[in-house]
């Protein structure tokens, strides 16, 4: 197969639906599902009209606490209606409404700048096609990257492409993706493996988890152009249990696109193949870590183990293996199609792109946002997220997870970009950004998280495995009012030490929460210590 | 050189052993597959048993001592069985911020029983989870499988109250 005939089958696609004049989109993510999505689609589908009007069940749109959404798309491209909170009685005045006017009391205005400031690149299908469908993701120029690329591009046109873009690693720790992937395409080997990290352990963190839900064909196509590019044809998706619904999307996409020849053997008539199969996790943190998260797909104990040899060199049972997270290999469709040197044009400098953030805490509009990089923070808190509800004052900011840190509010201007966040003692993480009032504590805060990093610690190294456990006692110790100044200092001492010694980025990063908290308010600390070594 | 060795008969004569036969066939009875063989035990018995254990390990070919180490490595694996509810408090930062401590101290007050604790009568088990990614619903809490958001303790409470 190739470009025109993709291009054909895509036509016919949109064809078969022409007589189709709204679709109403029900979002069908976990999120919107537990607040009772599933009972609105049916009502819709038992109320609307039949013959012009479609209904679908779609991936996540982004507002998670304004859900169950649902969108009234006109499909001759005019704005979609979008409402909110609906339930499964609305489904009448919604269906009546298609065609004539919209139903005020549950609309969410089409300018709110919730959505108005972000710019979809990873998210583009999610909210609009049904993951389930793989029709549907072809209707909107699926699978165009990978047919292009393995019709019409060497793998080294596809890594100069990706390497152009600038695209750096979405997973946390900002690795430049081009270059990763040249040096695994360089190992001389029989056999290499690429894997998609679906581990999305950061508490407060959802990306990987809607677009999975909402876009699966996006990743696995991302998935196969990688492959393609080093030289593999084995692929694995190490997604975390806890997430069951990603899991049958991924499920059903991968089934799919095997039958139609998308996946397996000689794709698309080309002399590439490539198989991908699903590796569950079983609730161990430290497995996002890549070679722990290696050990768990051997069938091991999810343990670290030192680097070098870099996965690059020796991964998956000793082979070269390409190691990205969901976020990066969804990027990579949209550089392949337009180019690397258009992706290069989005972002700042040395931060190509969009990020997908989640936005969670006590922060009015809760969900998930794609921004161009350095957006200003607080136009992400303020603008996006509509600040703090109930009239409080906004504290800090948690970006990065357990390895990440808090900023105060004298740095919401800062542009956020993974240099910017670095300077200020905390990093863009995977993009779980948690937004904290006036009422948190932020020893209690710290001492959260260093319990965290305790309990997932995997026990292999000391520093870790011993010293998170005294961080936490110490941390628990002053949150009580009964630290003492050498309690503090032995902190500060342990947190160098941890960072230090440690195997892997876990015990490296637990201390990120304390010394960021410890930096940006250590009046806080202070005061806790003022009760008894006044 | 190796050697086939014969795959031992499974333990009993329940059905749910043809679940975790079918896993272990699908991985070619590949010992990397130990993961995938224990999920399905757990999602075929609701936990994982010393006989299940001992029957997967020599199904894999895998000394027992391994397959335990993998078991009680991974957070997910319950080695005692669950009580008849079973009700999952998230404990994400988001979930922390909104309260899920509230729902703990609650569920404790009212039953007795911690985190990982199952009652006495096996009618409720309390578990927490790292993060469901339902941040934007805190708090959030997975009670038989079913998520539920924006939860207080006593509308948590009530509901729990009325199961059977």
């Amino acid at each position: 197969m190739n470009l025109d005939e993709l291009n054909e089958m895509a036509e016919e696609v949109r064809a078969a639906d022409a007589g189709v004049a709204h679709e109403v989109r029900v979002c069908m993510a976990a999120s919107c599902q537990s607040s009772g999505a599933g009972p609105v689609l049916d009502g819709l589908r038992e109320a609307a009209p039949g013959g012009t009007c479609r209904v679908k069940g779609v991936g996540c749109m982004g507002l998670c606490s304004a859900g169950p959404l649902v969108a009234v798309a006109p499909m001759d491209g005019g704005e979609p209606v979008l409402y909110r909170d609906v339930k499964a009685e609305d489904a009448q005045a919604i269906a009546a409404s298609i065609g004539a006017a919209p139903v005020e009391r549950l609309r969410l205005p089409n300018d709110l700048p919730f959505f108005s400031h972000q710019q979809k690149i990873v998210l583009e299908n999610s909210g609009v096609i049904d993951p389930n469908s793989f029709k549907g993701y072809i209707a909107v120029g699926g699978y165009s990257a990978m047919v292009q690329a393995l019709t019409e591009m060497s793998p080294a046109d596809v890594l100069a492409e990706v390497t152009a873009s600038g695209l750096r690693g979405r997973g946390g720790g900002g690795y430049p993706t081009g270059l990763k992937w040249s040096t695994v395409a360089k190992m001389p080997a029989d056999q290499k493996f690429v894997i998609c990290n679906a581990d999305e352990g950061d508490p407060g963190a959802f990306m990987d988890r809607a677009i999975l839900e909402s876009d699966p064909h996006r990743v696995i196509e991302g998935m196969a152009i990688a492959a393609y590019a080093v030289g593999a044809n084995r692929g694995y998706v190490y997604v975390r249990a806890e997430y069951p619904l990603a899991v049958e999307r991924l499920k059903t996409a991968i089934r799919k696109a095997k039958r139609s020849g998308f996946l397996g053997a000689h794709i698309c008539d080309t002399q590439f193949s490539f198989e991908v199969e699903i590796r569950l996790g079983a609730g161990a943190f430290v497995c996002g870590e890549e070679t722990a998260l290696m050990a768990s797909i051997e069938g091991l104990r999810g343990q670290p183990r030192p680097r070098p040899p870099y996965p690059a060199e020796s991964g998956l049972w000793g082979y070269p293996t390409l190691i990205n997270n969901v976020e990066t290999f969804a990027n990579i469709a949209p550089i392949v199609v337009k180019g690397g040197d258009w992706f290069a044009g989005i972002g700042t400098e040395h931060s190509k792109g969009t990020k997908v953030f989640a936005l969670a805490g006590t922060i009015r509009n809760t969900g998930l946002i794609e921004v161009p990089m350095g957006t200003r923070l607080r136009d992400i808190i303020e603008v996006i997220g509509g600040g703090i509800p109930n009239g409080r004052a906004f504290k800090a900011v948690q970006t990065g997870g357990p390895s990440g840190g808090c900023l105060p509010a004298a740095h919401l201007d800062i542009p956020v970009d993974y240099d910017s966040l670095r300077a200020l003692g905390t990093i863009m993480g995977s993009g779980g950004m948690i937004v904290m009032d006036e009422t948190s504590s932020m020893v209690d805060v710290a001492r959260y998280f260093m319990e965290f990093c305790m309990t997932e610690s995997c026990g292999k190294c000391i520093p870790c495995r011993a010293g998170t456990q005294q961080m936490h006692d110490l941390l628990k110790t002053i949150a009580k009012g009964q630290g003492t100044r050498a309690d503090l200092a032995l902190l500060e001492d342990l947190c160098e030490v941890v960072q230090a010694t440690s195997l892997c980025g876990l015990g490296q990063t637990a201390p990120n929460p304390v010394l960021s908290t410890l930096r940006h308010f250590r009046s806080e600390y202070e005061e806790k210590l003022a009760a008894t070594s006044a | 050189m190796s050697v086939t060795r014969p795959k031992p008969p499974a333990p009993s004569t329940d059905k749910r052993w043809n679940l975790v036969n079918a896993a272990m066939r699908r991985n070619g009875y590949a010992d990397h597959a130990l993961i995938e063989a224990l999920h399905s035990v757990q999602e075929a018995f609701g936990y994982l048993d010393e006989t299940a254990l001992i029957y997967v390990a020599e199904s894999l070919d895998l000394p027992l001592s391994k397959v335990f180490g993998v078991a009680t490595f991974y957070h997910l694996f319950m080695l005692k069985p669950k009580g008849r509810h079973a009700c999952v408090v998230c404990t994400g930062t988001a979930c922390y911020i909104k309260g899920a401590g509230g729902l703990i101290e609650g569920i404790e007050g009212r039953y007795g029983i911690q985190p990982g604790e199952t009652t006495d009568d096996n009618a409720l088990s309390l578990l927490s989870a790292r993060c469901v990614g339902a941040c934007g619903l805190a708090p959030a809490v997975v009670l038989n499988g079913d998520m539920l958001g924006k939860q207080t303790s006593e509308d948590l409470l009530t509901r729990l109250g009325g199961l059977d």
